[in-house]
């Protein structure tokens, strides 16, 4: 599924994604809050859901090479994490549902579960 | 360049090094030093699979760092055979290693919570994704970890 379908599901607001949102592609997705999770159990390629809109949330998402992050409960990063992301070429969606909802939408949708067994 | 020069006691020298500062509670610059050697490592070449692990390991050091140390040294060094990392702090070091080790054992604060850490994984998660790992800790002067990925196969290095 490519990011646009995925603004349409979960009826997501674009924080920024410039021109990826045709380009990027995601078949797998990991929910967490926790940071030291996404380091530990995420596999790359995976979309991030995660409710920490923190400038850390950017670095775990590019050292763990994460596709997106999908910031749940209408959570929006500050302008400086943004800037991040944009360098890091790291698309950012937010949407009003909470992370349950996010996760049963894209199960749903046909996604797969991004973590390591 | 060769590998057995290890066994001799000299050091094979390093295709490439640098190093970064970390400063303690300098959380909005955490993540800043393993991105920049994420992006060195990509520039030389170094295989992904090996510049995750390496990444999640320097991000995880880094962290650290920042919640727990005053200010942090993190050496980068890139060898024909692998990339290594020395990381000394100085800071309240680990008073029970053994038990930092452990999964979910932390002394995080609600502070470093709120930002995604403190949850106990830092260290055995620093461990997972490296093929050698070492931590020296004196409590109350800080804490060094030695750590390294192979870029060939594992146990491919002579006097490991």
């Amino acid at each position: 599924m490519n990011l646009g379908e995925l603004i349409q599901l979960l009826d997501c607001e674009v924080v920024w994604a410039d021109d990826l949102i045709d380009e990027v592609h995601v078949e797998s997705c990991f929910a967490a809050d926790l940071m030291s999770d996404v380091l530990a159990f995420s596999e790359p390629g995976a979309l991030l859901i995660t409710g920490l809109a923190s400038v850390q949330s950017i670095h775990a998402a590019d050292v763990a090479d994460l596709k997106g992050i999908v910031y749940v409960a209408s959570k929006r990063p500050a302008e400086q994490v943004l800037e991040l992301a944009r360098r890091r070429g790291i698309p950012l969606l937010s949407t009003r549902m909470g992370m349950f909802e996010v996760c049963a939408v894209l199960r749903e949708a046909g996604l797969k579960p991004g973590a390591k067994p | 360049m060769n590998p057995a020069a290890n066994q001799a006691g000299n050091p094979p020298e390093a295709l490439y090094a640098e190093s970064f500062t970390i400063r303690g509670n300098d959380y909005e610059h955490g993540g800043d030093a393993s991105a920049r050697i994420k992006a060195i490592m990509k520039e030389l070449g170094i295989p992904a699979d090996v510049i995750r692990r390496l990444s999640i390991a320097n991000f995880e050091a880094e962290m650290n760092v920042i919640m727990y140390a005053e200010e942090g040294r993190l050496e980068f060094q890139v060898f024909p055979d692998s990339v290594r990392v020395v990381f000394a702090d100085r800071g309240q070091g680990i008073p029970d290693i053994q038990q930092a080790m452990v999964e979910g054992f932390s002394t995080a604060t609600p502070a470093m919570r709120e930002r995604g850490f403190g949850a106990g994984l830092g260290l055995p998660n620093i461990k997972r994704n490296t093929d050698l790992f070492e931590i020296e800790s004196t409590p109350g002067v800080g804490t060094t970890l030695r750590y390294a990925v192979f870029l060939n196969d594992r146990g491919g290095v002579a006097g490991d």
